[in-house]
């Protein structure tokens, strides 16, 4: 039973970090960081809608050339 | 025009631009995925939804959307990002040829039993999407004292928007797997740009037009980064 209840979270747990995450952890990680920058910008007053978008861009170019180079 | 069209006209045209949103991410997730789980994840969406409605009522605008979209919006950015990346990369590869699910090691939906990427995808989109459509309607209905007329308008747009959705699904099918990857890549991350930083506190400038600048914005991206990868393949074949 205690068997069935791990394989199960660890399936959920591989489900979603392969759903979030997927092959480049490093693009992921880049884009919570931006999206933590961008609140803190809006609690001190900057509206910076252009951060999420311009470094989701600059992270997929990175994460193509890294995966062209494998 | 009497009051009450007035209520019909505009919860109508409201809604229907989020019916639009939810409708284009069971359409796209569908035919990339498959129809059976992300009908599926699209029924409960609509299943839960009913129940907090329900629950609720005019209550709901109590929700507080902003975690929502900061949540839902997060996930279809991450999501949504790695079909854009992974669509690039094969069109730039293979043209329109589509791909195998193996290539890039991406995990195909599974022969038996439930899709849970497709399932997850359609769920969120139908319920914050629905969600909204519901705020919608109480925020217009309870204003005008027409709460009536309110409900069936937002109810037609989802039923006509979907009706649309419905009616278009076996052209969208017939588009080559790895430009739809792209195609429905773009739009997630247009829309999980547009609610995670909604749901922030940000103002987008120009409101919910912006959704489709960030398609075009990211459409222009990636044609970019097609010609990019075009020529790097081009001129590591001339080295070899």
């Amino acid at each position: 039973m205690a068997g069935a209840v791990l394989r199960a979270a660890a399936g959920v747990a591989r489900f979603l970090y392969g759903f979030v995450v997927g092959d480049d952890w490093r693009a992921a990680l880049a884009m919570l960081l931006a999206l933590v920058i961008t609140a803190l910008f809006v609690v001190n007053g900057v509206n910076a809608w252009w951060l999420v978008p311009l470094l989701a861009v600059v992270m997929t170019g990175v994460s193509l050339r890294r995966q062209a180079r494998r | 025009m009497t009051g009450a069209a007035v209520v019909v006209v505009t919860t109508f045209l409201a809604s229907s631009v989020e019916a639009i949103e939810m409708v284009t991410i069971v359409l796209g997730v569908g035919a990339t995925r498959g129809w059976r789980s992300t009908l599926a994840g699209a029924g409960a969406g609509f299943a839960i939804l009913a129940v907090v409605i329900a629950a609720m009522g005019v209550a709901l605008t109590a929700i507080p959307i902003g975690p929502l979209r900061v949540l839902v919006g997060t996930l279809l950015l991450l999501f949504g990002l790695q079909w854009f990346r992974k669509g690039i990369a094969r069109v730039a590869a293979r043209g329109l040829a589509g791909y195998q699910w193996h290539d890039g090691g991406e995990a195909p939906p599974p022969a038996a039993g439930l899709d849970w990427t497709a399932f997850v995808l359609a769920f969120k989109g139908v319920l914050l999407e629905g969600l909204e459509v519901a705020f919608i309607v109480v925020t217009f209905g309870a204003t005008a004292r027409m709460l009536g007329p309110a409900i069936f308008a937002g109810a037609a747009a989802v039923v006509v928007i979907g009706g649309i959705g419905l009616a278009l699904h076996r052209v969208v099918s017939r588009i080559p797997r790895s430009l739809l990857q792209l195609i429905v890549g773009t739009l997630l991350t247009s829309f999980g740009t547009f609610w995670a930083l909604e749901g922030l506190g940000v103002e987008w400038p120009q409101s919910d037009a912006d959704i489709a600048l960030l398609l075009t914005f990211y459409s222009l991206a990636a044609l970019a980064y097609i010609g990019l990868e075009r020529r790097a393949h081009a001129r590591a074949l001339e080295a070899a």
